[in-house]
């Protein structure tokens, strides 16, 4: 056994699964509070990846790109649910799959119409550059910058889901969203806020994957599956459940890679499976919720 | 004794009975040969028009290059119906159609997917009589399409694909392809790869888990062994990896001195874009044994500076080959930027096509067959190219490149400069050696 090998792939396990966290974060707060399954989360993705490479191709500043991104996800997560997703909140699950499903299939095509089917270029930010010295690795900067800045999402995440009043209307919305609306709380407007918020998580994830991965419009479909698989494995509306079935799925991947690298999807999803066998509710999941 | 006899001399005149009477309806065949219906042939092109359908990934992630393989497709179809380009070279085109027969065209989009792909094929031949169906970016495509055209004895061309099995066991009657196989590309690289690297290279393989990855990771490491490199493993990764961390710390440690990036397209770029953060590029040589349509520009010169790789066509060869510079030029005019290989591969097929069809003075697609598989040798942009017999594929001269500095880019697509351009004859595989059994016609 290489010892610094397995060290180093349980370091990238970890930038892996944290980037897998923040996308899966919104996922299960979107289906946890409207109950929707939103199949155009990858395209959500995709979509702040390519307002941040827009914004720094006319700025040149990573962090207004990185402002952009997460702002044009917000609103148009904002502006989608109001025109589309709140008709779909009462109809059959089967419905909101395939409404959210053509979502993302127009926002693919229309940024492909725009930007074209070329894989754009989003440098890593200047104070990203180059590699750290971890004293088991050389480690690319910018990934373990990238641990930071998730972190710090995700502190400010719970601080708003677990520290303020819309939280506590949004945990309680999860837990039985009827009685929320007879307490006379506005869930109309939960409900904007949670699908915006959702948008924003993935957006944000994009922007700050787009120096590392390809930025085209296909990049969101990976992601989005296996955003799937770290819910499922989590707990579905967890935010703990999340938390761990990000780190959990990121650590398969990197260590399948290492010894059967052709298995890590595949042991993803057996992971997956086993979950579903022996914990039907995930991890942090609770039984019988709708 | 005689009672045989008897019962022999009966038989034979018995045989000699039945071969009469079942060789008449042979002869008539034979005569009638040129006008028997073959596939669309001659319903197809009764009227005033021929219909080619074009099969092209504009959505999915071989999409860029999809799209560029369409310009040429139309670049070719509007030379051949109006005249222009490279049209005006070969002496059996006329700029009038092909045999006075405009060409109507339809784009089908096959989002890098084998089955829309049979779906759009299939309907070009039923509903629109198609003539010929060209088009695919992806061995996965351009195997079941020549399935379906071998199927409905329609012609097909192949359009990009790169795996050995295309013109290797999976060849088809029908189908033709003039992009170079792995085999051709690998074994044309490995010498520059040992001029330019030396001969104790240590190489490393990042290979993308389909026919294609296999079949090129096969074909380099077969010819690098050869100029005394050693394979020291591979990390196979599946199609559409966003993450390459893992594989890339794998290939930091596997003792390598030289990295052979074997994905594609998207795959490519995240691989070589994350290979530069790891630090990877800084202790390695990259090798692209086939590059990417637009891989130099998505990734950058930067990052592509000093790579070594081999391409079906790169615009500069217009800078030394006239039937070059007639292509890029057009394509330029039309399009606003330089033709890629993908454009280059659609914009040629069509043209050898159209000449063979001209050459049968029929679009009957057994003679058509045979006039391409007859090896008449027509000047392209990478030179006299014809398509052999045996397998069907073309054979051409293989560009070999390397990446150049961002200082020495005269433009900025100026991204390659050309070391060698390998003869066709010289890195061809021996037709008993592919694989490939022929179906009849």
């Amino acid at each position: 056994m290489n010892w610094p090998l397995l060290w180093a792939q349980l370091f990238n396990g970890l930038t892996l699964g944290a980037l897998l966290v923040l996308v899966a974060m919104g996922l299960t707060i979107i289906f946890g509070v409207l109950g929707v399954l939103n199949f155009a989360h990858g395209a959500f993705y995709m979509v702040g990846a390519y307002a941040a490479y827009a914004a720094f191709t006319t700025t040149k500043s990573f962090l207004i790109a990185i402002a952009a991104g997460a702002i044009v996800s917000l609103l148009l997560g904002v502006l989608i649910e109001r025109i589309l997703i709140r008709y779909f909140y009462k109809r059959p699950h089967e419905d909101q799959i395939l409404v959210t499903f053509g979502i993302g299939i127009i926002m693919v095509e229309a940024v492909r119409a725009h930007f074209g089917g070329i894989a754009q270029r989003m440098p890593v930010p200047k104070w990203g550059e180059g590699a750290a010295n971890l004293g088991f690795l050389y480690y690319p900067t910018y990934r373990i910058e990238v641990l930071g800045i998730v972190a710090a999402a995700l502190i400010i995440l719970y601080v708003a889901l677990y520290r303020t009043r819309i939280g506590l209307v949004v945990r309680a919305g999860i837990e039985d969203q009827l009685m929320v609306s007879m307490l006379g709380i506005n869930v109309t407007r939960t409900f904007l806020v949670v699908f915006g918020l959702g948008s924003m998580a993935a957006g944000f994830a994009g922007v700050i994957n787009s120096p590392i991965v390809t930025v085209d419009p296909e990049m969101g479909a990976p992601v989005l599956v296996q955003a799937f698989v770290v819910i499922v494995i989590g707990g579905v509306g967890s935010f703990w459940g999340a938390m761990v079935g990000g780190l959990i799925a990121g650590e398969i991947l990197s260590l399948t890679s290492m010894v059967l690298p052709a298995y890590s999807n595949v042991m993803l999803f057996a992971a997956m499976a086993l979950v579903l066998i022996l914990r039907p509710q995930g991890l942090f999941g609770v039984q019988g919720r709708q | 004794m005689s009672e045989i006899r008897t019962r022999k001399v009966t038989r034979r005149a018995v045989l000699k009975i039945g071969a009469a009477i079942g060789t008449m309806p042979l002869i008539k065949v034979s005569r009638a040969f040129a006008e028997e219906p073959i596939g669309n042939y001659p319903a197809g092109v009764s009227g005033p028009s021929a219909f080619v359908g074009f099969t092209v990934p504009l959505t999915g992630p071989y999409s860029a290059e999809g799209n560029d393989l369409l310009r040429g497709f139309k670049l070719a179809v509007e030379h051949l119906n109006n005249g222009g380009g490279l049209v005006g070279k070969i002496s059996t085109l006329s700029g009038k159609g092909v045999l006075g027969k405009k060409i109507e065209y339809k784009v089908a989009d096959t989002q890098t997917q084998p089955d829309p792909a049979v779906q759009a094929a299939t309907n070009f031949i039923t509903n629109n009589k198609a003539i010929l169906i060209a088009g695919s970016v992806s061995t996965a495509v351009a195997i079941a399409l020549g399935k379906v055209a071998q199927r409905n004895r329609v012609l097909y061309l192949v359009g990009c694909s790169g795996a050995n099995e295309t013109t290797g066991k999976d060849c088809q009657r029908y189908s033709f392809r003039s992009q170079q196989s792995a085999y051709s590309a690998a074994k044309a690289l490995a010498p520059v790869l040992a001029r330019e690297l030396g001969r104790t290279r240590k190489a490393v393989y990042l290979v993308p888990d389909y026919a294609y990855g296999h079949s090129v990771h096969q074909s380099t490491s077969q010819f690098t062994k050869e100029i005394g490199w050693t394979d020291v493993g591979a990390q196979i990764c599946p199609l559409g990896t966003a993450d390459y961390s893992s594989y890339l710390l794998n290939i930091a440690n596997s003792g390598a001195d030289v990295f052979v990036n074997v994905a594609f397209g998207a795959d490519a770029v995240a691989s070589t874009k994350q290979a530069k953060q790891f630090g990877v590029l800084d202790k390695m040589k990259m090798v692209v044994p086939n590059l990417s349509a637009f891989q130099a520009k998505e990734v950058g010169a930067e990052i592509m500076q000093g790579v070594y790789g081999t391409l079906d066509f790169w615009w500069t060869l217009a800078e030394t080959n006239q039937a070059a510079k007639l292509f890029v030029d057009s394509f330029e005019a039309q399009n606003n930027y330089k033709p890629r290989w993908p454009a280059h591969i659609a914009y040629t097929q069509m043209l050898s096509w159209a000449d063979s069809v001209e050459r049968a003075k029929t679009f009957s697609p057994v003679a058509v067959i045979k006039a391409l598989e007859s090896g008449h040798k027509l000047q392209m942009p990478v030179g006299e190219v014809y398509f052999r017999e045996c397998d069907h594929q073309q054979v051409r001269a293989v560009p070999v490149v390397v990446g150049k500095k961002p200082s020495e880019m005269r433009n900025p697509e100026d991204f390659y400069r050309i070391v060698d351009l390998k003869p066709g004859v010289d890195v061809m595989p021996p037709c008993d050696s592919v694989g490939c059994n022929m179906p009849s016609y």
